[in-house]
């Protein structure tokens, strides 16, 4: 790998001089910048005003960076209430571009940007690719959906800032992703990381290894993803996997980026106020212990949002990192606070399972986790799409791969799971991210998005 | 003297079997005989046909895992004892037998048996020593028709 890998030891790019702010410098700035967030938001949208004088706190009242804790959390709930307009800071006449989620249920979530904001999100991706090792003369294929998703369009600009080559193929159709890769001597993709893992097999079914092609950076994000599929894909397409954080409702990918040490995502803390906080009780957790991520942005003009409620669990790493960077980081994000099971009393995590099932398989499979609630006890199924690789025509053999499957998700979660397999292409997926847990316990709850 | 058989993974549900013959039957290839492993989750359809190269294409084109086994036909006297006298062979060349099916075809008054064993040439060569008749799949599928 390292004959193929150059990440320009030594070498930024003069927009990342702010991830080396020093300490002192970056928190006035966060402050300065804190202060003019919270004014603008409380003298331009009703909805927060309205919120912060409820909870009886006024801008003049943030003298310091902890002052923040006496402001009011913002949920995605707020988002839809609002729907589409209701947190924009600004005329529409200076808005010059929308996002929104995809919806699964009922009214997607709208972002909005003034040409300010796109100067930022297009500056934090730059700084994320270039702290990768990207730089000018890189060939990037962006596998991220072009469109109202983030993904796409928010990598694009960074991506053509940082002097990168772009090649905006948006997500689908595998084999031109495969045929442009090997064509076009492409040295970087962006796509979800489950995504890769299908392209890593799809060019073995083409005939084309991966781990001969130029390619030598992946950007995997907008799905949590764990380290053993960062060493599966970066053993088979010899590549280094880099993990990119970042939500819509923030800015879209670049509110964090692992740097070449692969050790925790530092976040752009001059753009993003982060804290950790217990997401039981909303109080801040020691350092270096595991809570819930909270982003305040610092700069966002059409759209600022006030100590947002990520739900994504993870914890910030205090030490400096080896690159140098004074910007913090936080642990990778694997699992969400609303993502966990309790199944029989148990926490139960899709990353554990994940985990579980990679430790028997070598590739990950598709698969789904299905709870349901039968005479009062939870039963947890997994199905799990059979590949030609663990296929035997013997019944003993599939009954072996069953029971170790079986074996590998008790020992990890220790709840014991009916292991299904399952035909391929069965079980359902959207946007290249299968539909990971259903949770047939809450058919009742109208807010469950079934 | 191997034939070649096609094995499919199937949900054990409703209508799991049914797809795959419909596409063989779509592209007109003739199942000279199949079996169906079934356990309570999942069933193993195994086929044996002439066209079983083109027919594994189409299945994986539609969906299917499949596996390409080495299995061995052989012809059994059809009287009582007369598959005992070729397990005895087998048994005695030291070859375990994984699984065995009957073909549906007759070849001069005597029945076919499909085996699939752990070590295949091994089995051939002890049955072929012991005068049983093997069929290779030239003549498999020409008693087929």
């Amino acid at each position: 790998m390292s004959l193929k890998w150059n990440d320009h030891n030594g070498c930024f790019h003069p927009d990342s001089a702010f991830d080396f702010l020093p300490g002192e410098q970056l928190r006035a700035l966060q402050l300065q910048r804190l202060r003019a967030t919270v004014e603008r938001t409380y003298s331009n949208v009703e909805f927060m005003r309205k919120r912060m004088d409820a909870h009886g706190v006024r801008p003049e009242q943030l003298r310091t960076l902890d002052d923040i804790r006496r402001l009011p959390f913002t949920d995605k709930i707020d988002l839809r209430d609002t729907y589409p307009y209701g947190l924009f800071a600004c005329p529409m006449s200076e808005v010059v571009r929308l996002h929104a989620s995809s919806g699964t249920t009922g009214k997607p979530i709208v972002v909005g940007y003034t040409q300010g904001d796109m100067e930022t999100w297009k500056n934090v991706i730059l700084r994320s690719l270039a702290a990768t090792g990207m730089h000018r003369g890189d060939i990037l294929q962006n596998a991220y959906g072009y469109g109202l998703f983030t993904g796409g369009l928010g990598l694009h600009y960074g991506a053509e800032a940082l002097g990168a080559t772009v090649i905006p193929i948006s997500g689908g159709n595998s084999d031109r992703q495969i045929m442009i890769m090997r064509d076009f001597g492409v040295t970087a993709i962006s796509c979800t990381p489950s995504y890769f893992i299908h392209l890593i097999e799809h060019g073995a079914s083409m005939g084309v290894d991966l781990k001969t092609l130029p390619l030598r950076i992946g950007i995997f994000g907008a799905e949590p993803w764990t380290e053993e599929m960062r060493c599966f894909i970066q053993r088979e397409a010899n590549i280094r996997a880099f993990d990119i954080y970042g939500l819509s409702e923030i800015i879209g990918p670049g509110v964090g980026i692992e740097c070449t040490c692969q050790n925790g995502l530092h976040i752009f803390e001059d753009h993003f106020l982060f804290e950790i906080l217990d997401p039981k009780t909303g109080a801040p957790v020691p350092d270096g212990e595991e809570g819930e991520l909270v982003l305040t942005t610092l700069s966002k003009q059409a759209m600022p949002i006030l100590r947002y409620r990520t739900h994504d669990i993870t914890r910030v790493i205090p030490e400096q990192c080896d690159c140098g960077r004074s910007i913090r980081r936080i642990a990778r994000i694997s699992r969400r606070s609303d993502d966990m099971l309790i199944i029989r009393g148990v926490n139960v995590f899709p990353s554990q399972i994940e985990a579980a099932l990679l430790k028997v398989e070598q590739t990950l499979p598709h698969y789904q986790i299905i709870v349901r609630r039968e005479r009062e006890m939870d039963e947890m199924e997994i199905r799990i799409e059979v590949t030609a690789e663990v296929f035997s025509d013997r019944v003993s053999e599939i009954e072996r791969i069953s029971r170790r499957l079986s074996h590998a998700v008790e020992s990890t979660t220790g709840i014991r799971a009916k292991i299904s397999l399952v035909e391929p292409q069965t079980i359902q997926r959207s946007e290249g991210k299968a539909r990971r847990v259903l949770d047939l316990r809450k058919l009742d709850d109208p807010k469950n998005p079934l | 003297m191997k034939i070649q058989q096609l094995s499919l993974f199937l949900e054990n549900a409703p209508g799991h079997l049914a797809s795959p013959c419909a596409v063989l039957a779509d592209a007109g290839f003739n199942i000279l005989t199949l079996t169906l492993a079934d356990t309570q989750g999942f069933g193993i359809l195994r086929l044996i046909l002439r066209e079983w190269e083109q027919a594994q294409r189409l299945l994986e084109k539609s969906g299917f895992v499949v596996k390409v086994t080495d299995v061995v036909a052989v012809q059994v006297e059809d009287r009582p004892g007369g598959l005992r006298k070729l397990l005895q062979i087998v048994e005695q060349a030291g070859v375990n037998i994984e699984y065995m099916y009957a073909f549906t075809v007759r070849c001069g008054g005597k029945a076919i048996m499909v085996f699939r064993l752990d070590h295949t040439d091994q089995g051939i060569a002890a049955l072929l020593g012991s005068g049983a008749r093997v069929l290779s799949a030239t003549e498999l599928y020409a008693l087929a028709g």
